[in-house]
């Protein structure tokens, strides 16, 4: 069970692989985290976060191999994870994600397939048979792993930024319909992270590293916030610029 | 039988369990055949999650009801859903007191023996099991009747095991005879910790009750000034009104959540202040209601929802008399991390009961409302478990929402002992609740 402060005992990492997820992971294990199953695409990455999760006090850790790239897994991925755990699952984190170099990719139908699957389809998909199994327990959480690049969508990263604009509003609603279930879901807006996601990117100012983003994640759990900002500056300062007249926008994001 | 959200009183964690409300012993028998997993609950009144279960039955026992006539010798049998308030409200026209209160007259008969409640006088009086005679409980092995001579260990197991050892259906206890419904009090105030305990450990004794308000909020030289407040009943002979009416229910209330932010550490230094200062320097033989005394927090219902959305924890540790230091440690790594407290109460505790769960130590106890929300709180907190289980010391299921199994291990040690009576009625781990799933109480 969750403690609290929102610290849980068993939780289920879905792209479980990932710098993000390994960070909040880390220091989910380090509270009260003791059994995680942690699900991605490649084994070996798979394995060495679930070594570095009992490195910080996780006492029992399993895998499960899947590919975001068919959403036909994900009710299977979910299961499987679920009863690896095999308790009460107090935490499912959903971090997979994919981000591609739009202006190699935009004109070609089989690689924007593959970014709306990875960031949009595949994670909805496994939401559906999450909140199944999660309102029949009458408890437990959902973190969804968006972006602060969802609040308003850019030319530069239109595909990316609009999957997780879908995943986010989706997630907002999806929130709301667990209401009274003992179920709760939060979204976890990043700003921009250094992690192997973000590899050779041009730097940009509100960038952090992944601890911070962990950091911020325990205490959005702690709060229950329904949005968990990282940094949590990002919040007010895209009050103003999701308002932003469009030529404005465009002469601040694009330069 | 209804889907139900359910929390405890400090309203951190909820979960949804089927709320179901029996009647009688077969009804709960029924419910537990029935049933996966089951846990009891009376009037929500610990602070964690020690009354629901999540995906579960949670049975209501509010309509376990039933007071008897008090004998002569002060034996009585109150159904488990019988609240204090209601069996004082039976009890103290006829001059009869319940041996042990805590704070609050809203617990039932069954919660207070799960808990194994203690009062301002459990280094005189022990705590609440010590006053049990017989139980009727509902295991899933069956329905029986315990007491210290028929099945100690289960009965001992039951007192202070948070339900985890069967259902409690009626208790059979001894009241305690008072001739008025005043409590003559002695209170003294403090300008530093090391000023109170010195006081308790030299005076206590000669007190039936006793009780110390500590503010964890100021630093220095004033750090932990406290009040003292020591009674007993009053004697028909000493008050010139010998009165023996029940108290009343509150008439305020907080009628909604408060904002997360209003008990903030300026607000808390803020009220600290004000009733340090409204407490008489020294003053003796002062006469109280019983329920100004005892039941101070029963003034203003739902108070807990002053501490908004996300709650409060309630912290509360026992340390042998040898580790008094760890009270004062404790203070000073709160009021340095800047996390608000509101009023720390310290005690005095008398020898522990028999039973494998016993939370009293002889020694100190000191117990601390923490509202959720800054973000040092939960870091704090593991660092005084730390603290505790360097002096021996252990905390209290029934205010606990945030320990780690790793922890209960070592803090009870005859932990296995506790689960092998568990296993023998419960073989297949029917009772359960989220806070035994959290620090691993179930068995196994």
């Amino acid at each position: 069970m969750e403690n609290a402060f929102g610290q849980p005992q068993n939780v289920v990492v879905l792209g479980g692989s990932s710098d993000i997820a390994r960070a909040i992971t880390k220091k989910l294990c380090a509270a009260r985290t003791h059994t995680v199953v942690l699900a991605g695409r490649n084994q070996s990455l798979l394995d060495e976060a679930a070594a570095e999760a009992r490195e910080y006090g996780a006492t029992s850790t399993d895998t499960v191999l899947f590919d975001a790239e068919d959403a036909s897994n994900a009710q299977r991925t979910v299961s499987e994870s679920f009863e690896k755990v095999g308790g009460e699952i107090d935490l499912v984190i959903i971090a997979v994600g994919l981000l591609e170099d739009q202006f190699k990719i935009e004109n070609d139908a089989a690689a924007v397939e593959r970014m709306m699957m990875v960031n949009f389809t595949w994670p909805v998909v496994a939401l559906a048979e999450i909140r199944k199994r999660l309102v029949a327990q009458g408890s437990g959480r959902i973190l969804v792993i968006s972006s602060v690049a969802s609040v308003r969508v850019r030319r530069v990263m239109y595909l990316y930024a609009g999957a997780k604009a879908g995943l986010d509003r989706l997630c907002d609603g999806l929130a709301d319909s667990l209401e009274g279930t003992g179920v709760s879901l939060q979204l976890l807006r990043p700003g921009v992270v250094r992690s192997k996601m973000t590899e050779g990117q041009k730097p940009v100012p509100f960038t952090t590293g992944v601890n911070e983003v962990a950091e911020n994640v325990m205490k959005g759990l702690a709060s229950g916030d329904r949005v968990i900002w990282s940094p949590p500056l990002l919040r007010y300062l895209f009050m103003v610029l999701r308002h932003l007249p469009k030529p404005v926008w465009r002469k601040i994001m694009e330069n | 039988m209804s889907r139900t959200t359910l929390s405890g009183w400090g309203r951190t964690t909820q979960s949804i369990a089927t709320l179901e409300t029996p009647r009688d012993e077969d009804d709960v028998a029924r419910d537990l055949n029935q049933s996966r997993e089951v846990i009891a609950r009376g009037l929500g009144r610990s602070y964690g999650d020690a009354a629901q279960l999540s995906g579960g039955v949670v049975l209501s026992n509010l309509e376990l009801g039933g007071v008897s006539p008090i004998d002569l010798d002060g034996t009585i049998s109150v159904g488990a859903g019988v609240s204090l308030d209601e069996l004082l409200a039976f009890s103290i026209p006829q001059g009869w007191f319940v041996p042990v209160t805590p704070g609050t007259r809203q617990v039932t008969i069954g919660g207070a023996v799960a808990a194994d409640v203690h009062g301002k006088n459990h280094h005189v009086d022990g705590s609440f099991g010590a006053h049990v005679k017989e139980m009727r409980i509902v295991t899933p092995a069956g329905a029986l009747t315990i007491s210290p001579t028929s099945d100690a260990e289960l009965f001992w197991a039951t007192i202070g095991g948070m339900g985890l050892t069967g259902v409690v259906i009626s208790v059979t206890l001894t009241m305690m005879r008072i001739e008025t419904n005043q409590v003559r009090v002695d209170t003294e105030r403090f300008s530093d910790l090391d000023g109170v305990m010195a006081e308790m450990l030299a005076n206590d004794m000669h007190y039936r009750y006793s009780v110390a308000w500590v503010d964890c909020m100021t630093k220095g030289a004033r750090m932990g000034r406290a009040i003292l407040t020591r009674g007993d009943h009053a004697t028909r002979r000493e008050t010139n009104k010998p009165t023996l009416t029940a108290p009343k229910s509150a008439k305020l209330f907080v009628p909604f959540d408060a904002p997360s932010g209003l008990l903030n550490p300026l607000t808390i230094k803020a009220f600290n202040e004000l009733w340090f200062r409204s407490a008489p320097k020294h003053q003796v033989g002062e006469f109280q209601a019983l329920s100004t005394f005892f039941h101070p927090l029963d003034g203003l219902r739902d108070w807990n929802r002053l501490y908004g959305r996300r709650g409060f924890v309630q912290y509360q540790f026992s340390v042998p008399d040898e580790a008094g230091d760890t009270v004062v440690q404790a203070i000073k790594r709160l009021s340095s991390s800047g996390v608000p407290s509101f009023l720390a109460v310290l005690k005095r505790f008398g020898p522990s009961n028999p039973g494998p769960l016993s939370f009293p130590i002889p020694g100190w106890t000191l117990a601390l409302d923490l509202p959720v929300g800054p973000s040092a709180l939960p870091r704090v907190l593991d660092d005084l478990d730390e603290l505790v289980l360097g002096a021996s010391g252990r905390i209290y299921f029934a205010k606990d929402a945030r320990l780690s199994p790793e922890k209960v291990r070592a803090m009870y040690p005859r932990l296995d002992e506790f689960l092998a009576v568990k296993n023998r009625v419960d073989p297949e781990h029917q009772l359960a609740s989220d806070l035994a799933r959290r620090l691993d109480l179930v068995g196994s």
